[in-house]
């Protein structure tokens, strides 16, 4: 049972929870890092409250200018969402260009990361000190070279660009964070799923992709917040595309619509949605493994024999 | 599990042979890949510059804008048109009713966009990159600076097209001396002013009591940390030489040093070097006193910023135009010219001035904004119609003879507000 | 990795080269002088950036770290749900947070003017336009990048070990000291880097949030790429900023110990 049992380690969700002992330390878990951590999170959160609330804020003055004094509270600009020209684009735009690039990264970027684990090719190094100063270069340094680049090569500016762009600083990090999650696993399951039978294919899909699907979702999440949000490398490299980030920059100089705050909003509940529907499905998850571990630990004796019985099928 | 058991042939082979999985592929592919690139790249280690002289890519076709070029242009029904943010009047659910206006009688549909956030950025990101390898840049007007390099490198480089004498009946009609034949660009062969605009110095009257005379008040110790300046090399450049009593426009580059001393005396005492945010620094009071562009000023008096004033000191305000150009690759020439002239009617300008507050090029819409549209502040007020005493404090900007020149100005004006 | 690597050529070869002001053609002409004349002109912006980056790096790290651990010791099922809630906030673009602050922090706003009317701060007291505004800036910007490497050590440190360490030592403090916290120690390299290099760079929040003697070397590239058109300035700039970072990192690397950096990443 060795083989299943470090697979079973593998696969166990590592937060299995130290039993707070008496005194000083259950002071510490269970109030003061609890609040801490909460603390953290509410400051994080205050200018996203600011905006929220301040998205809801009358204006009298003729120019759509966010009103920085409090008037009063109206929906009137979640009803004229497309009142502004350009903005609405740009946020589709950005949205398109960030989902885009979390697929192409994420799967990029998990290929990347399953080589760099498990094979040694010539190049490796070189791959790995790329990524790694990909990491170092700081943006502006890879936004201006890409721009001179894409010049060079003659390559309009715009969506094509964009992408290539986001997809190329996206890719470290996903790469990154798969290798993370990658580095704390055993290769004996890959091979044990192999000697049973498993085709290259299948032992990908049915036992890698399991185990590093948690690093791979962190990276995508990586991947997409980095591109929603760039700045820098876009600004050089959108040509007469504009992103959301981009416009609204353009307008901080002149005054921010109140509808930037709307999608901004608009943006942030759908994350925090996602965040509470991976909440629930994840107590959901929790209860269906446990059930499934459960009827396993039922059966011991089924799982030795089938894996005996295996082995001496294909050692004849 | 205990004997040695013959293992099927077939099985070893199996296990020991290497499969070709999709990662080799992509291994294989992403070193082709870069490979190629890096082979390719050095041997053509450079970027293309702009072609001068005749022929080359970038250089538009000489005979474009001459009058049988335009004799051969048809109106498209559609126009591009890429401005300055608020510089075209709102109306109702942020429409443009002065656009809707020339689409209702002209039948061309207006595609406009505010992309201009300052000159040299615009030059950077949307007209070098594309125009000096043949690319559109995506606009069919844009509107450039005089008191910035980048107008200056589009006339030069033969960029932009020749306007249409023969079809600006409005403008030759009725556009003010200010704007008619400029010194940037004799005869308006490429130019038609949008807004002209002064730099002047604004000041909240909540705090400031004092009447304004001089440009001396921005070095008065008085206003430490609450002075806002511009972050940029000519605006700053040519406050400094007024301050030191020179004409920048007849400037030495000593001169430029000396005013340079100057502002570094006051640095001590600027709260910060603005962009087109200035504005926002004067309403949330962060600053008392700052340069300023007059049509801002009026326009934060509409919106409430009744403490906002302008002043016009003795050593005199700078005199800038934004102008209407056509980049040698739009794609809707004469729906640009139509447009263009369409603005100099005294009407149509009437209502778009009234939005913006800046200069205005047609001097006979002073009487419609001040009949038809009922608005006499707008009307009477000399920084949107210049009376005889601003025509006389205004000063040109600095003409840069050539790039070494600009560099030198440059070099000498950009360390105080990037140091 | 192309898209990479020739970029960085590019970038290289540019700041060798002697570009032609009026046509703007850049031919490589190994102008090594050029590193030397932007280094004598801009090494106070560098330092600057280099040490708003620092601060900000380290007040993150002790923000981020009691974060990262509580959330990987004791996080549970929840667990997912904090990460997301810690990156949620930055879906928004962080020029909307950048201005929020802005408003937040202005002289008259909601927190100094509060402050101000009962005293505890003198009239004239400004946070914005100083270094304190940015370096808050930059550390609010970036802890995300923080906190995420932190979790991601913290967490794959084997819970038996600590019951072990536990089981070992007579309190809690020593297996935080002799276990935990060695063990973590990549995982702190890790939010040290992807912080540090970011914040280093990064321009938008001197511009916006700084003031007369906060340029940092962001802004001195970004001017020369896109005010200016110098290229060969700009490029050296950059390939600079980049070797500083690169040099750093490895001393960094080397005094925690003989481990290869990517045995970090």
């Amino acid at each position: 049972m060795s083989v299943a049992t470090s697979a079973d380690a593998g696969a166990r969700d590592l937060s299995v929870e130290i039993p707070p002992r008496r005194g000083n330390r259950r002071r510490w878990t269970s109030y003061i890092l609890p609040t801490y951590s909460w603390l953290v999170i509410v400051y994080l959160l205050i200018p996203i409250a600011f905006m929220v609330l301040y998205s809801f804020n009358q204006s009298s003055s003729r120019l759509p200018q966010v009103n920085y004094k409090w008037e009063g509270f109206t929906t009137r600009w979640y009803q004229q969402w497309n009142g502004i020209p350009g903005l609405a684009d740009a946020f589709f735009l950005s949205i398109k260009l960030a989902l885009a690039t979390t697929v192409v990264a994420a799967i990029l970027g998990t290929l990347l990361a399953l080589a760099l684990v498990k094979y040694r090719f010539r190049g490796k190094a070189v791959t790995e000190q790329t990524l790694f100063t990909n990491i170092a270069a700081p943006e502006i340094v890879l936004g201006a070279s890409l721009l001179g680049f894409f010049i060079t090569l003659n390559l309009p500016l715009g969506f094509t660009t964009l992408l290539l762009a986001h997809v190329m600083f996206s890719i470290a990090y996903v790469t990154i964070t798969v290798r993370a999650r990658l580095s704390g696993y055993d290769m004996n399951v890959e091979w044990a799923a192999q000697d049973l039978g498993a085709t290259p294919w299948v032992t990908f899909w049915k036992v890698t992709m399991p185990l590093i699907y948690p690093g791979i979702m962190a990276g995508a999440l990586l991947a997409f917040a980095l591109s929603i949000d760039d700045f820098v490398t876009s600004s050089f490299v959108a040509g007469n595309s504009t992103t959301f980030p981009l416009w609204v920059y353009a307008a901080i100089r002149v005054g921010i619509p109140p509808q930037v705050f709307v999608f901004g909003t608009v943006i942030f509940t759908v994350g925090v949605v996602v965040a509470a529907m991976n909440l629930v499905s994840q107590g959901r998850r929790k209860r269906r493994d446990e059930a499934a571990r459960r009827k396993a630990e039922e059966a011991p004796e089924e799982n030795v024999i089938d894996i005996e019985s295996e082995f001496n099928v294909a050692v004849r | 599990m205990t004997d040695d058991p013959i293992i099927d042939p077939s099985l070893l082979r199996g296990l020991t042979q290497s499969r070709f999985t999709r990662r080799d592929l992509f291994r294989y592919a992403g070193v082709a890949g870069g490979a190629l690139g890096l082979s390719a790249f050095l041997a053509a280690c450079g970027t293309k510059g702009v072609a001068t002289g005749s022929g080359g890519a970038g250089k538009p076709n000489a005979n474009m804008g001459d009058a049988a070029w335009w004799g051969q242009q048809t109106l498209h029904k559609t126009l591009d048109f890429d401005n300055w943010p608020y510089y075209m009047d709102i109306g109702p659910n942020n429409s443009h009713p002065s656009l809707d206006e020339f689409t209702k009688k002209t039948g061309i549909k207006v595609n406009y966009t505010e992309n201009i956030q300052d000159n040299p950025s615009y030059w950077n990101q949307h007209i070098f990159p594309q125009l000096s390898h043949g690319q559109s840049q995506g606009h069919d007007i844009i509107v450039l600076t005089n008191n910035d390099y980048p107008l200056g490198y589009m006339l030069n480089f033969g960029w932009a097209i020749p306007l249409d004498h023969g079809s600006m009946p409005n403008f030759d009609k009725y556009a003010s001396k200010l704007v008619t034949n400029p010194s940037y660009d004799p005869g308006n062969t490429y130019t038609m002013a949008w807004q002209s605009g002064y730099t002047l110095i604004a000041y909240n009257t909540k705090y400031i009591k004092d009447e304004i005379t001089t440009v001396d008040v921005l070095w008065d110790p008085k206003y430490k940390g609450k002075i806002g300046m511009f972050g940029n090399a000519s605006e700053l450049g040519c406050l400094g030489l007024l301050a030191i009593g020179k004409d920048p426009a007849t400037s030495t580059p000593a001169d430029w040093t000396a005013a340079a001393a100057k502002l570094q005396e006051q640095k001590p005492l600027v709260r910060s070097y603005y962009d087109q945010d200035y504005i926002k620094a004067l309403k949330s009071e962060d600053t008392w006193i700052s340069m300023a562009w007059s049509g801002d000023i009026f326009q934060a008096g509409i919106q409430g910023y009744d403490t906002l004033k302008t002043a016009v000191p003795q050593e005199g305000v700078m005199f800038w135009t934004d102008n209407m150009l056509m980049p040698y690759t739009a794609s809707n020439p004469k729906d640009a010219m139509t447009y263009m002239d369409y603005v100099y009617d005294p009407k149509v300008q009437a209502v778009i001035e009234d939005y913006n507050n800046y200069v205005c090029p047609v001097p006979s819409s002073k009487g419609i904004i001040g009949t038809e549209l009922h608005d006499p502040a707008v009307a009477n007020s000399p920084l949107v119609f210049p009376n005889a005493a601003m025509v006389a404090a205004a000063k040109p900007y600095y003409q840069w003879k050539n790039t070494q020149d600009l560099k030198t100005w440059n070099d000498t004006f950009q360390p105080i507000y990037l140091g | 990795m192309v898209l990479f690597i020739v970029p960085m050529i590019t970038m290289v070869s540019l700041s060798l080269s002697t570009c032609d002001p009026i046509t703007l053609a850049c031919q490589n002409t190994w102008h090594f002088a050029e590193f030397r004349q932007v280094v004598q002109q801009y090494h106070t912006q560098l330092l600057r950036a280099i040490v708003y980056a620092g601060v900000a790096t380290v007040i993150d790290l002790a923000i981020a770290f009691p974060l990262a651990y509580w959330i990987a010791f004791y996080g549970g099922r929840k667990k997912n749900f904090f990460l997301l809630m810690l990156l949620v906030p930055f879906f928004v673009s962080f020029v909307i947070r950048t201005t929020a602050w802005q408003f937040l922090l202005a002289d008259q706003g909601p927190i100094l003017q509060p402050l101000k009317s009962i005293g505890l701060l003198p009239e004239n007291y400004h946070v914005l336009a100083t270094w304190i505004a940015v370096v808050a800036g930059l550390a609010y910007n970036y802890l995300p990048f923080t906190a995420l490497p932190l979790y991601v050590a913290l967490e794959r440190i084997d819970r038996h070990v600590v019951e072990a360490a536990g089981d070992l030592y007579s309190n809690r403090r020593s297996v935080f000291m002799r276990v935990i916290f060695p063990l973590a120690i990549p995982g702190i390299f890790a939010a040290f880097l992807l912080t540090f290099v970011p914040a280093a760079g990064d321009f938008v929040n001197a511009s916006i949030l700084g003031g007369t003697n906060t340029t940092v070397i962001g802004q001195i590239i970004r001017s020369a790429f896109l005010d200016n058109s110098d290229y060969p300035a700009a490029s050296a700039l950059s390939a600079i900023l980049m070797a500083a970072m690169l040099i750093g990192i490895f001393l960094y690397a080397k005094v925690l110990g003989s481990r290869t950096i990517e045995e970090y990443i």
